[in-house]
């Protein structure tokens, strides 16, 4: 007899509850993101892709020291030097394997010539191996470019050195 | 005589098409509301908001291989999701989409067929799908399609007395057993025999869920326990057969319940045929509605609630209705 009273209950108070959870919910935005379409910005910290820096006049930054090959835990970078027209050092190969990196930042950490950096690009997808070796024509940012490229140094810097925000 | 061959078979032919594409563009209205229920968006790529999903859906299931598994029994393999998909099919020869009209000059009737005893056919007709889908599970050879084969028989036969029982309260008050007749009798919002009848139309909804082995009583289908149930082993246009069956039985019993219980095309202002679509749509929804509500049953409670509590309802407004009926002349 309980039982069947208990029954009754839940049919005529509970079961309504939970239609009307149900019922609210349908009427709430979806939390969906429609991915391809529809793109969340990653953090300012997030380590995506690489890319090579040039100096404003569009020479580049990167003078094949191999410092960041020799900081990269996983040893992804290959690169090899040669001599520029007016006898500088840059690189003629630069080489960064996306399958082998960690994506850990340390190159980035040990440049010197603040040249190297991790991007906001996480797309990467290829149906070959030899597509993941991005050389430097890929990884070097375009010449004339809008945003300010300081901007990301100056990031850099406050990430390595821990320089607070100005207030 | 020619004529009216003509007439009944292109009746035949619209019935089936509108209950096919209903099947599809339910399937779709699930998708989304429950997807909305859950805060998702669900399938909306194709065409505008979705619409053309169930044809993508359609499409991929007919180009899909029809593997057939090395063990099953071939020719029950073969036949069953047939016997599965077909008495859903039959159960809308009775049941009374609109009004009679006159087209061309000629009176047509609402109905496909008149049958003087409507409710009993469609019980009759919906039980048998029980045996399409036991059969499948046992012809497959797999212990998962026998087990959901195994639960489908018990729970359809428990639930099947239940279910025919809560029609009986409305029948002593009708007084028929024909679908026109019924509808007939509810000519007025307050004549529909959901104001007379609300445990029966209660116990009907839920029996009605159970005998079509939809959420909360998918046990037959428990994904999380048999992988797919009774059509685990099922691929291809078989397996959309075991679909199409599962929603047309939904529709089947969402218009004998609208007919029955809610007045069937009978409505004001609008015509009857938008009324009819109308208060199937409401059913659908709550259909929909109740599977993004409540979890399975486990198979234990599902008996209990079926024979312990349902059928002893269902015994009581009968006995209650059929006292009034003899009381009051």
């Amino acid at each position: 007899m309980t039982e069947i009273l208990k029954a009754f209950v839940n049919v005529i108070i509970k079961m309504p509850q939970g239609f009307g959870v149900t019922l609210k919910y349908l009427f709430r935005k979806p939390v969906t993101v429609q991915y391809p379409k529809q793109k969340i910005p990653m953090t300012p910290r997030y380590r995506g892709r690489h890319y090579l820096e040039r100096y404003d006049d569009g020479t580049e930054r990167c003078v094949c020291c191999g410092l960041c090959a020799a900081a990269c835990p996983a040893d992804a970078i290959y690169m090899e030097p040669e001599e520029t027209a007016n006898g500088e050092r840059k690189a003629k190969v630069y080489e960064i394997n996306l399958l082998r990196c960690i994506f850990c930042g340390f190159c980035e950490e040990a440049c010197p010539e603040e040249a190297v950096f991790l991007g906001q690009d996480y797309e990467f997808s290829a149906d070959n191996r030899n597509s993941f070796i991005w050389t430097k024509d890929q990884m070097l940012v375009k010449h004339p470019r809008k945003e300010n490229p300081l901007k990301r140094i100056i990031r850099r810097v406050r990430r390595v050195y821990g320089v607070p925000t100005a207030k | 005589m020619l004529e009216m061959i003509i007439i009944a078979a292109i009746k035949v032919v619209v019935v089936i098409v509108a209950v096919l594409t209903g099947c599809a563009y339910s399937t779709l209205l699930e998708r989304r509301v429950v997807a909305f229920m859950q805060n998702r968006v669900g399938p909306n790529t194709a065409g505008p908001w979705g619409l053309l999903t169930p044809l993508a859906d359609g499409l991929k299931l007919i180009f899909k291989e029809d593997i057939v598994p090395a063990g099953v029994e071939r020719m029950t393999y073969a036949l069953a999701p047939v016997i599965a998909f077909i008495p859903s099919m039959l159960a809308f020869a009775v049941v009374p989409f609109t009004s009679d009209f006159s087209l061309f000059g000629r009176e047509i009737s609402g109905t496909l067929s008149d049958l003087n005893i409507g409710v009993i056919y469609i019980f009759a007709v919906t039980s048998l799908a029980v045996y399409g889908i036991c059969l499948a599970g046992w012809s497959s050879g797999s212990k998962y399609s026998l087990l959901g084969g195994i639960r489908s028989s018990a729970q359809m036969i428990s639930y099947e007395l239940s279910y025919g029982l809560t029609i009986v309260g409305v029948i002593l008050i009708a007084n028929t057993l024909s679908m026109r007749e019924l509808v007939a009798q509810q000519d007025t919002v307050t004549h529909w025999f959901i104001w007379r009848q609300p445990l029966g139309f209660l116990l009907y909804l839920t029996c009605a869920i159970a005998e079509t082995n939809r959420a909360p009583f998918d046990l037959p289908e428990a994904e999380s326990e048999l992988v797919g149930g009774y059509h685990t082993e099922y691929s291809s246009m078989r397996f959309s057969m075991f679909f199409i069956g599962e929603y047309a039985a939904m529709l089947a019993v969402s218009c004998v319940g609208t007919t029955i219980f809610l007045g069937g095309w009978q409505g004001p202002f609008l015509p009857p045929i938008v009324w009819f679509v109308l208060k199937v749509f409401g059913c659908m929804f709550f259909y929909i509605w109740l599977r993004a509500t409540f979890p399975r049953f486990r198979y234990d409670q599902l008996m209990n609630f079926g024979w312990k509590f349902l059928f002893p309802l269902a015994l009581l407004n009968t006995m209650v209705t059929a006292f009034f009926v003899l009381w009051k002349g």
